[in-house]
């Protein structure tokens, strides 16, 4: 019996031949990261515990995103303790505000830390992002990110797979956002809990890497541990220079044996939102009739890449956000916010009205930076509407892509973007 | 042996709801647990007493990875959550940060609110002292059951390192 892709890695690096789903095993991690939420507690664990050294110095990141730049007294504090530790252990790959830095799982691997055919572990639920390299890289908490830093291991169950297959070509405003949101829609906020979900078919080599972390970074919200990518040209030419060191290109054998199979028709797929208050209360855009809003978010893990904004830079260029309006553009890393300001997307989004701020997860979880009140209301391009996510617990997030994000701050409400850019369609 | 009240929660519970990411700027059990279920209920941390069961419907503990919401749960005195099932990053959470966790579908089904439980871990029963019946949860896989064994997981990872 062949192996899936997540069988494969996760049996190479428990130093096995073969490995199959249901099964545990304790497994080397190629690298481990924690947040400024995370990283405290892994650290408390990790000193209680009378651990004395990092498994490896090099291979551990530990980034201040959520709450940076430091909002208060506390998050400064918590950044700082993760600060000391990276000094004491020579953890050079510590990152805050200013000159590198950012949110985690844009920042990663566009530094080239985060490498195909690695094993990942995230104190951070949407570690799974790396699975668009073609990774086997999941979310797990501060103890068992405390116990890596420790020995370089960590113990996994074998998860089964749900393959999903992707046909057809995507019309125009449908990126991968509104894709995996399609596929969340239609199997649950539980449909793929424990299971890895493998994204593969012909129209995956039309999806750009943007697209592809997009879709990985929400596997999580169907429950997945992990969102996989069969690596191909794509994934070649995005960590070709960036990945220092080598890296392993694995692909599930045609006889690996799959839990579930869930065909997509993308040629079919519409720009769509998910109203509140769970990831898969998806409708298509256009169905969602008079919904105004109050604030717009464009930005996070999930979405503040440089191919998003220039998505949402498209729309909003020689029009005015809708008065009264918040349009709040964050790029997720220092190097998309210059790559904006080079590209002219920041005039762009000033001209229009938005404003534009630094990299930071901030609002996606009600941190910072564009918290809500009371009966408030955000389209939002981040990964998660539960009740209270952005602020008060009588407020709402919809989430959607750039698309829908852009063409919602032009009118106020929730928008299909081709009513705005109904001149560009045939 | 656990025995207490049970607090009814639906499906979904997310961790946002556990514990609100505001609060996340504390590690101290008590100080999280002022705000405990704040997002599904305000008033639930001063209901809770001491050794109180949760008892949810399916995928508890969905969403971020945060091991702040089983320690809230715990220093709010939650002695136990029975759920129909769990979300898997808070299952290894709860696991690790030493919160008893039983998958109980029919349990999950049939307490009320108010009904008071007992609960013996280790075995997997589930006694409702109010209605008289009895639950057996799905056993804890044997790695997992030698991992708590060997004195949590830093022990074990750290010995075999």
């Amino acid at each position: 019996m062949g192996m899936t892709i997540s069988e494969k890695i996760l049996a190479a690096h428990a130093g096995r031949e073969e490995a199959s789903a249901g099964e545990f095993v304790l497994a080397r991690v190629d690298f481990a990261l924690a947040n400024d939420i995370t990283a405290p507690v892994a650290i408390q664990v990790f000193e209680d515990a009378g651990a004395r050294k990092v498994f490896d110095p090099d291979s551990i990141a530990l980034i201040a995103d959520h709450f940076t730049p430091c909002k208060d007294i506390k998050t400064a504090s918590q950044v700082d303790m993760m600060r000391r530790f990276a000094k004491k252990h020579g953890i050079a790959h510590f990152y805050e505000v200013g000159a590198g830095g950012g949110v985690e799982h844009a920042f990663l691997p566009e530094q080239g830390l985060v490498a195909p055919g690695d094993l990942v572990i995230g104190a951070d639920s949407h570690t799974c992002t790396y699975g668009a390299l073609g990774a086997f890289a999941t979310g797990v908490g501060s103890t068992d990110l405390a116990a890596a830093m420790a020995t370089g291991k960590a113990w996994f169950r074998i998860p089964e797979t749900l393959r999903v297959i992707l046909n057809g070509r995507p019309g125009e405003w449908v990126s991968g956002k509104d894709l995996i949101l399609t596929i969340i829609g239609k199997i649950g906020v539980e449909g793929a809990n424990y299971m890895a979900i493998e994204f593969t078919g012909e129209a995956v080599a039309r999806l750009n890497i943007a697209d592809r972390f997009t879709m990985s970074n929400m596997a999580v919200e169907a429950g997945a541990k992990a969102g996989i990518f069969i690596p191909d040209d794509v994934v070649r030419e995005y960590v070709d220079g960036r990945v220092k060191r080598e890296y392993k290109f694995y692909a599930s054998d045609s006889d690996a044996s799959v839990a579930r199979t869930l065909e997509i028709n993308v040629s079919s797929v519409e720009p769509v939102v998910a109203l509140p208050h769970l990831p898969s209360n998806v409708k298509p855009a256009k169905e969602v009739k008079d919904l105004t809003i109050h604030q717009v978010i464009i930005g996070s893990c999930t979405n503040g890449r440089i191919e998003d904004l220039r998505i949402a830079a498209r729309i909003l260029k020689g029009r005015r956000v809708a008065k009264g309006l918040r349009v709040i553009v964050l790029p997720a890393t220092e190097a998309v916010y210059r790559a904006a300001l080079e590209e002219g997307l920041i005039g762009i989004f000033a001209d229009s009205g938005a404003t534009v701020g630094p990299p930071t997860c901030g609002p996606c979880l009600g941190g910072h930076m564009g918290v809500l009140a009371e009966g408030e209301r955000s389209v939002s391009t981040t990964n998660r509407n539960f009740v209270g996510r952005m602020g008060h617990p009588k407020s709402e997030v919809v989430l959607a892509g750039p698309a829908v994000a852009a063409a919602s701050a032009i009118t106020g409400r929730v928008t299909d973007p081709r009513e705005i850019m109904k001149e560009n369609s045939q | 042996m656990i025995r207490g009240k049970a607090h009814l929660f639906g499906d979904d519970v997310d961790t946002d709801v556990i514990i609100p990411a505001p609060y996340l700027v504390s590690n101290d059990p008590a100080e999280l647990a002022k705000h405990a279920m704040e997002g599904a209920d305000a008033c639930f941390a001063k209901r809770v007493k001491r050794g109180d069961i949760l008892v949810a419907g399916r995928n508890f503990g969905c969403g971020s990875s945060r091991e702040h919401a089983p320690m809230a749960l715990k220093g709010a005195g939650i002695s136990c959550v029975i759920a129909k099932s769990f979300a898997r990053i808070f299952y290894r959470n709860a696991f690790n940060t030493g919160l008893p966790i039983l998958i109980s579908p029919e349990a999950a089904s049939d307490i009320e609110s108010g009904n008071e439980i007992e609960v013996e871990p280790e075995e997997g029963v589930i006694r409702n002292l109010t209605t008289g019946k009895v639950y057996r949860s799905d056993p804890i896989p044997p790695f997992m059951r030698e991992l708590l064994d060997e004195g949590g997981l830093m022990k074990f990872m750290m010995e075999r390192a």
